[in-house]
Order: C-alpha cells, then sequence, then structure tokens
C-alpha cells in the first residue's frame, strides 16, 4: 500500500469509516437472511400448508392455512391405509425408515470399525491387498451398478427382506476409511502402553479403542443415519410390498397419486408424509449439529 | 500401520472377514457381472443371450438418444457444481464474517442437508406445481408460461434449481470450515498489507481454499451424476417421457423398464470409466495440491 492512500484513509473522517463499516455489516446480514430464506421458504410453504383441506389445496396451491385440517391431515397419513393394495399406512413407513437409518448405521460402524482396526493394528501380509480390495468400493456408488447388484440379491431370494434392503448398501467401504484415518490419529503410545500392561488385541479393542473412538462413532451414525434414511433408488427396486416401504420410497405414491385418477389428489396427506420424511433427520443433524459437523469435515480429509 | 501392532496371524483375517464377504457379494460379483453382461445380448423373453462383443457399446455411441442424455448430464452437472458452489462460497464467507448470529445463520444454512433429493424434488413439484406454485405464479407476473414435465428446458431449469438447492449445504459447511480453519495470523496479516476487502478475499482467502473448493468440486460433479436420481424422479413424476434425464437415470430405465439388460450394463461400464477417470484426476490433482500451513 503507498503512502499517500495511508496518509488518505489516517485522513478520512472516523464517523464515516464507522458508517461504512457500519453498512457492510448491513448487507452481509441482508445477504445470509436471504440465503436463509432461499433455504426454508420451500420446506416451510409445504408445512403451513399442511393445515389446509385438499379442496383448498388443488385450488390455491401452497397457502398459509387457517390449521382447520391440519390433525386431519396428520391422522390420515398416519394411520390411514393407502397404496395400490391398500395396506400401507404412515406409521408403517415411519417403521421402516426407522430399520434402514439404524441398521444401515450400525452396520457400516460395526464393519468399518473392525476391518479399520485389522488394517491399522495388525502385521498383515495381504494387508495391502486387502486395503485396495475395500477401497476400490469408494470410488463405485451402489447407482452405476445398480441393475446387476439387483440381479445378484434377486436371485439369492432377497427381495423384500430387511437383509436385502440393507446389507448391499454397506458394502462400500466409506466408514473404513473414516476410522482407518481415525485410528491413524490415535496416538501410538497407547497401544504401546495396552501391549506392557498385558492387554490382548481384544482388550484393547474393547477397553481402549472404543472408548476412545465415541465421539467419532457419534458423528458417523449421524451421517450413516441420515444417508440410510434418505435411501430412494435401491429401496426403490428391492421393496414391492408395500409394508417394506420406508417414508422416502414412498414418496412416488405420494406423487403418483397427485398425478393420476380424477378424484381431488391428497395433498394434505401427501404433505404431512412429506413432514414426518424430512423431520427426524433434520432434528439429528441440528441437535448434534457440532458432532456431525466435524465428522463430516475431518472425515472426509 | 501402527509400529507397535499386535502380532496374531489369526485374528485381522477374521476381523476383515465379514467386510471382505460383503463387498465380494455385493459390489465386486456385480461389478464382474455387469462388465460380462456389457458384452451379451440378452434375449427379452429370457431365451438366453448371444455374445456381441462391442456391439453395445456402439449401439449406445449411435444412439442420438444417448448422446442427447450425456450432454445434458454434462451441462447440469456444471451448473449445479457452479451454481451450488458459488452460492455457498458466498454466504459462507458472510457467515464467517458477521459476529451477532453466527451460529443460528449457521444452522439455518446447512439444515437442508438432511432433506432427501426425492423429498426435495417433491417440493419442487408443489413449487413449480402447473397451476398454482408459487415460482410458476411468479413466472407468470413476467409473462413466462412455466411448463414442468411438459417443456424440455423449463424441467431442466426446475431441475437445476432443486438440486442447486439440495447441495448448497454440503458446500457451505465444507467451505465455512476451511475458511475457519485459516490461521488468525494471516487474516491479520493480509489486513494490515490491505484494505481493500475483495483484493484480500481473491489474494488470500481464496487461495488458501483451493483444496477444500477441489475436494467440493469432485463431491458435487458425483452428487449431480449420482445422488440426483431421486429428485428426477420426482420431478418427472417416474415418467421421463421426453423430459430431460442424466445418465444414472437412463441406466434405469434401459434396464428396469426396457429390459435391455445389456444395453444397461454397457452405460453402467461407461460410468464405471467415468468415476475412474474422475478419481484419477483427483489424486493427481491433491498430490500437487498446495499447502501454505
Amino acid at each position: 500500500m503507498t503512502v499517500a492512500a495511508d496518509a488518505q484513509s489516517i485522513s478520512a473522517p472516523r464517523s464515516k469509516v464507522r458508517r461504512s463499516v457500519k453498512w457492510q455489516a448491513v448487507a452481509d446480514h441482508a445477504i445470509l437472511i436471504l440465503g436463509s430464506l432461499l433455504m426454508i421458504l420451500p420446506v416451510l410453504a409445504a408445512f403451513v400448508t399442511i393445515g389446509a383441506s385438499d379442496v383448498e389445496i388443488s385450488r390455491h396451491g401452497m397457502q398459509i392455512s387457517d390449521g382447520s385440517h391440519l390433525l386431519e391431515n396428520f391422522e390420515k397419513a398416519m394411520f390411514t391405509q393407502g397404496g395400490f393394495t391398500g395396506s400401507i399406512t404412515g406409521s408403517t413407513m415411519l417403521l421402516n425408515s426407522f430399520i434402514l437409518g439404524i441398521g444401515f448405521a450400525i452396520g457400516k460402524i460395526a464393519l468399518g470399525m473392525i476391518a479399520a482396526y485389522a488394517i491399522v493394528y495388525f502385521r498383515l501380509r495381504f494387508a495391502t491387498f486387502a486395503f485396495w480390495m475395500i477401497f476400490t468400493t469408494l470410488l463405485l456408488p451402489l447407482e452405476v451398478r445398480i441393475l446387476p447388484t439387483y440381479e445378484v440379491v434377486h436371485g439369492m431370494g432377497l427381495i423384500n427382506t430387511y437383509t436385502g434392503l440393507i446389507v448391499p448398501l454397506v458394502a462400500s467401504a466409506t466408514a473404513t476409511f473414516f476410522f482407518r484415518q481415525f485410528f491413524l490419529s490415535v496416538p501410538e503410545e497407547l497401544v504401546e502402553a495396552a501391549r506392557i500392561d498385558g492387554a490382548g488385541p481384544v482388550k484393547f479393542f474393547i477397553d481402549i479403542l472404543v472408548p476412545v473412538s465415541r465421539t467419532m462413532i457419534a458423528a458417523i451414525f449421524i451421517i450413516m443415519f441420515v444417508y440410510g434414511w434418505n435411501q430412494y433408488l435401491w429401496p426403490t427396486l428391492i421393496t414391492t410390498d408395500e409394508a417394506m416401504f420406508t417414508l422416502v420410497r414412498g414418496i412416488k405414491q405420494i406423487y403418483q397419486s397427485i398425478d393420476g385418477g380424477s378424484d381431488i389428489p391428497e395433498f394434505g396427506r401427501s404433505l404431512a408424509l412429506i413432514f414426518i420424511a424430512i423431520l427426524p433427520p433434520v432434528l439429528v443433524v441440528v441437535v448434534f449439529q457440532s458432532w456431525f459437523v466435524k465428522g463430516l469435515v475431518e472425515s472426509d480429509k | 500401520m501402527k509400529r507397535a501392532g499386535f502380532d496374531k496371524p489369526g485374528l485381522p483375517v477374521l476381523l476383515l472377514l465379514p467386510q471382505l464377504a460383503i463387498i465380494g457379494l455385493f459390489f465386486y460379483w456385480p461389478a464382474a457381472y455387469a462388465i460380462q453382461s456389457s458384452f451379451f445380448l440378452e434375449d427379452p423373453f429370457g431365451f438366453g443371450s448371444t455374445f456381441v462383443g462391442f456391439a453395445n457399446y456402439a449401439g449406445l455411441m449411435n444412439s442420438a438418444q444417448y448422446i442427447k442424455v450425456a450432454g445434458f448430464t454434462l451441462i447440469f452437472t456444471v451448473a449445479v457444481t457452479f451454481l451450488s458452489l458459488s452460492i455457498a462460497l458466498l454466504l459462507a464467507v458472510k457467515a464467517d464474517k458477521v459476529i451477532r448470529g453466527a451460529r443460528t445463520y449457521r444452522t439455518l444454512l446447512m439444515w437442508v442437508y438432511a432433506v432427501a433429493p426425492p423429498v426435495a424434488g417433491f417440493l419442487g413439484v408443489m413449487v413449480f406445481y402447473q397451476n398454482n406454485g408459487p415460482m410458476t405464479e411468479l413466472l407468470a407476473l413476467f409473462g413466462y408460461d412455466f411448463r414442468l414435465g411438459v417443456n424440455y428446458s423449463d424441467t431442466a431449469v426446475a431441475m437445476v434449481a432443486v438440486a442447486t438447492w439440495n447441495q448448497i449445504p454440503v458446500n457451505f459447511i465444507f467451505l465455512l470450515s476451511g475458511l475457519q480453519s485459516i490461521p488468525q495470523s494471516v487474516k491479520e496479516a493480509a489486513m494490515i498489507d490491505n484494505r481493500s476487502g475483495s483484493r484480500r478475499f481473491w489474494d488470500i482467502t481464496f487461495p488458501l481454499l483451493a483444496p477444500t473448493a477441489f475436494f467440493l468440486l469432485v463431491i458435487n460433479i458425483t452428487y449431480s451424476l449420482f445422488d440426483t436420481f431421486g429428485m428426477i424422479d420426482a420431478l418427472v413424476k417416474g415418467e421421463p417421457g421426453n423430459n430431460p434425464m442424466t445418465l444414472v437415470y437412463k441406466v434405469y430405465v434401459d434396464g428396469f423398464r426396457g429390459n435391455d439388460l445389456g444395453g444397461s450394463s454397457a452405460q453402467s461400464v461407461v460410468l464405471m470409466i467415468l468415476v475412474l477417470l474422475l478419481t484419477v484426476f483427483q489424486f493427481r490433482f491433491l498430490d500437487r495440491r498446495i499447502h501454505y500451513t
């Protein structure tokens, strides 16, 4: 910076500088508020509409309702049977979503932790080979090999089972990779001290490594739960029986009900189901925000 | 591998076994199956299959529809990546700067991470609804007749808008954490050297963010290619017809609706190669990535 410019900035009246700073702050906040509105409005508009009746919604679209049909719509969403066979309720789908989200997260963490433990803490002849076998799976998401995977799972007779729903999704190494990174950052002295004290590998894992990884496990659980809950393509293919539908899978049924048929589409019920599908993962992410952010940012490095 | 590892030969094999078994069954077997069936023409009525060499691949390259889908996928990916990264960057820079309400803004800007793409797609259907969606009505004020699911380019615009909306949070989270990890001393030194905020941003902050941004580039491309399936399915209401679709959506349409196992597998293999190239590209760049701190 030149001397002239310096002199200029010093000679500028202080109040002017302060005012320009203030305007800058106002602009910053305005941008952030606009951004927040952009994220919130589509969801909010849908949620305030839930209280309206189907007729009102099909006539006026998204609107601020008086809430007179709120309970009715939620009741329909949770307990009225729908779908083609008329055997599926929102509460069944909610249960299935939890089974998928939690089952997927636990499966990922359990498999990933012990595999990463084997890779990091043991002298193993084919360790490099196993490492590459496992980490190649990071490259190809399920979506790419969807049809052959479906054929294989179909051949095993796992259509419409929780095993068929969850296990193929677990077949990628994301959690293993996260835990490997984390274990590598755990101080070496820990395992040395444990060995001097005579702890075997199993005792070391259960009594020392698992407690040390608590925060990491929590963070990965949150990420995996949200990922599992939000799965769509695989559940769409693998669950044809409506009793196995998850909420996100059931979205299809919702928009089909909006598009087809001569009756007034069940907008209220659909929007209430959307609300139920969004709420649990959003709550988890917001409530455990700091863990979640830490896990996401650190594990991907 | 830790220096002071355990020396039991049997145990690690036992520990690795479940993971290897699952990826063997549900990853390597299907992947090999895809490569194999991409060279065969399956009889649609299930009467065996014939070896056709590279005919399925040649069929793809000669298919005007496939080229069109590939073109749309490219435009879609570039648009979503560019828009979501730049909006998220603007928001992250501002969220890093403000003092009051920083936590609230952070929460408000990241929670959409948890909204599933098909759910986002469904919200998009409501927002752009034919007769009375708020965006449709807003555009009608300017005399534009927006037709989701009917007009090709209108549908494409809606897809880009919804995907961008859905993808801003993850970019925001990483960019904000990248900004916050820039050492205070660097920021102060920059402050002393240069009073112009924009110069400071482009000369100091932006280069320091480059590794994060590069990593996010790959994340965004992967999202646009693979994770948008549900969103697109919701926006076209399960009936692609003449609407735009991405390569992954076409794999699904040809494989499950058209029962074309060979053609769909060839498309899968093309996508696999694409992802492998992307990974090689990523590693080459990550090796050279610049560390200032």
